[in-house]
């Protein structure tokens, strides 16, 4: 009777489970399946778009007039950027797939840069078309790879989940179909490293990445340790750390770690090896009850920089967040604001402390300028403005516009009913350069609902 | 005699300054604190300019505790309508005489009128560094959180920083949750951290990272050694370590 019974309650319990354990089994089916899915769409998208960018630069090549050749590149151009959207949800991150990615947004970006000309004044050059006619024949090579990968996949029913756990694994030796197609798409277009884009496009890169314009001599890295206490100002029993850049870096710095033993705290710098000039520098720690205003935090940043050798900066932004102060401070030479100059502060708002430095942007661009003169005249700048502005403020000013070349500019400040805007308009040829609309406060959520 | 004199004069005085000390101290102490105050600032003594401003109508913003653009031109054209130096900031003179106007236009006292808005005591916005939301912020903390959550502060500042080299490389999606939600970009992401409700460091280290601070020198790439699995990573040019951290191009 009660073997009867116990052999009755196990049999359930059995059955129970089972049923349990096969609803699981669905269940992680059923996900499984939806990310695959996810994967097999931007993947057939991504094919789908190697294949329309194709025609369409074809199409554009056998254009003439600007009322089609602008329109057209900018379908281009469209195009490039749903591609590049759908290489970024294939999980080939552990993949070196960054050459096909760069060289999809470089047509991207020389697509746009033709499709914005004005094309009757300043036609497709020679060059321009030659670079068109490579990357059509290129993009045509891509193309076929991944038809050829798209076909594996469609008749072998590969999964994108294998992919993903091949790559995760770190066993990428193993036969992969995917895999083996999007290395074979890479090595495909790391030949085409140096397609020439024109002169259109090589203004682009042109971007001091190696702080070559900064003056001063070699220091050791002793000598980096004391500039970075000076900067610290930290007292006690500290101890130093210097080391070196690694060997991927584009320029030499030495970083200096700086803890005090007794209370932990810890402040954190890199410095250029040519000449000592300090790159970043955070000093962490709790910033207490807030005791100085904002303005008395910005006479502390000014007194800093002048201390520091910054003579010429002034102030060009501030912002308080919670207890700290940040100031964006811009080289002002003779009345001209020179934006890509640019050094930023942050002051502890509870004793002044200088927390933080960021000069970066400041050592890429810091050089010897000889500023012209400007061939137009305020007044002729003012009605290049959209005649809705209320004018404000108004200076001269140097900025870097989207063809990254360094411009002067006057600057206005205005309002168009609520909003502030910023507007920099070429004070050699008049052309609108820059509108910025200035960020105000956002509303906290927490009360919403 | 001569000294008696004095004394008189001397009590006459304190009797002097102690009547007239009371007025022009509740008045200040009413209103502002002595801070002198200028854009960007945030708190109490803000939501007293916006609600003055907006009492003798030169603001019509919110009245939100942060001194943004709207509040700036506001100010300048009272400076400017009342003969005072126009120079956006908030010091004694100006105080005095928004105290003034804002009193004489209304029977009651200033410190009555000038919080007029008592709901709005409480800051209702902050700054956030342009081109990102608070959500966007929060996104990036929550990231920097579940992976870097042991490390220290520059650590967490250097993570959310190659989350920003990213967005801004051609190598990568365009945009901070693309950059965030790419497949197998960061661990985090893949095992569920990335959900984990972030601390106050990490959001201080992404405002930090989002203002420019950039601790890697530019990498794209960061991989603890102890821990990673792709012989490829090791291939990348290596720029320094921080922490546990390898970052890389």
């Amino acid at each position: 009777m009660i073997r009867g019974l116990l052999i009755g309650v196990l049999a359930l319990g059995v059955i129970g489970t089972g049923y349990w354990g096969y609803q699981e089994h669905q269940e992680k089916n059923a996900i499984l399946l939806n990310a695959e899915n996810n994967y097999q769409r931007a993947f057939h998208g991504l094919s789908y778009q190697m294949d329309l960018l194709h025609d369409k630069i074809g199409t554009t090549i056998a254009m003439n007039s600007r009322q089609s050749l602008s329109p057209s590149l900018a379908e281009v151009w469209r195009i490039t950027s749903e591609a590049h959207n759908d290489v970024g949800q294939l999980p080939l991150t552990l993949l070196p797939f960054n050459k096909t990615e760069e060289f999809l947004s470089n047509i991207g970006n020389f697509s746009y840069r033709t499709a914005i000309r004005d094309l009757d004044k300043e036609p497709l050059t020679d060059k321009e078309y030659n670079t068109l006619k490579v990357l059509y024949k290129q993009s045509g090579d891509i193309q076929n790879e991944l038809r050829k990968v798209q076909h594996m996949v469609l008749k072998n029913n590969l999964r994108w989940m294998d992919v993903e756990m091949a790559l995760a694994s770190g066993k990428e030796t193993t036969d992969n179909t995917i895999i083996d197609g999007f290395k074979t798409v890479e090595k495909t277009v790391t030949g085409f490293d140096e397609t020439d884009f024109g002169p259109t496009f090589s203004n682009m890169q042109k971007k001091d990445e190696n702080f070559k314009n900064v003056s001063g001599k070699t220091i050791s890295k002793s000598e980096a340790a004391a500039i970075a206490k000076k900067y610290m100002n930290m007292k006690g029993n500290l101890n130093v750390k210097v080391t070196e850049n690694g060997k991927g870096s584009d320029y030499g710095f030495y970083s200096v770690a700086v803890k005090n033993e007794k209370t932990g705290q810890e402040s954190s710098m890199d410095l250029t090896k040519k000449g000592g000039h300090p790159i970043w520098f955070i000093n962490h720690r709790d910033v207490k009850k807030q005791k100085l205003s904002l303005n008395d935090g910005m006479i502390k940043a000014q007194a800093f920089l002048k201390d520091t050798g910054y003579p010429d900066l002034e102030l060009f932004e501030s912002t308080q967040y919670d207890n700290v102060g940040v100031f964006n401070f811009v080289t002002n030479k003779n009345g001209v604001r020179i934006y890509p100059e640019a050094i930023k502060l942050k002051v502890a708002l509870d004793n002044g402390d200088i927390l933080g430095v960021s000069a970066e942007e400041y050592l890429k661009s810091v050089q010897k300028r000889n500023i012209g003169k400007p061939a137009i005249t305020l007044e002729q700048a003012r009605g290049k403005v959209n005649p809705n502005l209320k004018v404000m403020e108004d200076r001269k000013a140097i900025i870097v516009n989207d063809l990254n070349k360094e411009v002067l500019c006057y600057e206005f400040l205005g309002t168009i009913k609520n909003d502030t805007y910023r507007i920099f308009i070429n004070a050699e040829n008049g052309r609108e350069e820059e509108v910025e609309k200035l960020k105000d406060s956002e509303a906290v959520y927490e009360d919403v609902l | 005699m001569n000294k008696k004199i004095k004394l008189i004069k001397f009590i006459l005085m304190i009797a002097l300054v102690s009547t007239a000390l009371p007025f022009s101290q509740a008045d200040r102490v009413h209103a502002f604190s002595n801070q002198v105050i200028q854009q960007g600032a945030v708190g109490n003594d803000v939501i007293e300019l916006q609600s003055r401003l907006n009492y003798i109508g030169f603001y019509h913003g919110k009245i939100d505790g942060v001194f943004g653009w709207g509040t700036y031109w506001a100010l300048r054209n009272f400076q400017y309508e009342f003969g005072l130096p126009i120079d956006g900031l908030v010091g004694e003179s100006t105080k005095a005489k928004l105290l003034k106007t804002t009193k004489y236009n209304k029977g009651n006292t200033a410190g009555a009128n000038g919080t007029a808005n008592k709901t709005a005591k409480k800051a209702t916005a902050v700054n956030i560094p342009k081109g990102f939301s608070q959500n966007d912020i929060q996104l990036i903390a929550n990231a920097v959180h579940g992976e870097s959550r042991g490390e220290p502060y520059i650590g967490q500042v250097a993570v959310a920083a190659v989350i920003l080299n990213r967005v801004n490389s051609s190598s990568f999606p365009n945009t901070v949750s693309g950059v965030i939600f790419e497949p197998g970009a960061f661990t985090a992401v893949a095992d569920g951290q990335i959900w984990l409700t972030p601390n106050e460091t990490s959001k201080k280290a992404v405002i930090d990272a989002i203002n420019g601070w950039d601790p890697t020198g530019e990498a794209l790439y960061y991989f603890n050694p102890a821990t990673a699995t792709s012989s490829w990573i090791w291939s990348r040019p290596q720029i320094k370590k921080i922490g546990k951290h390898i970052f890389c191009k």
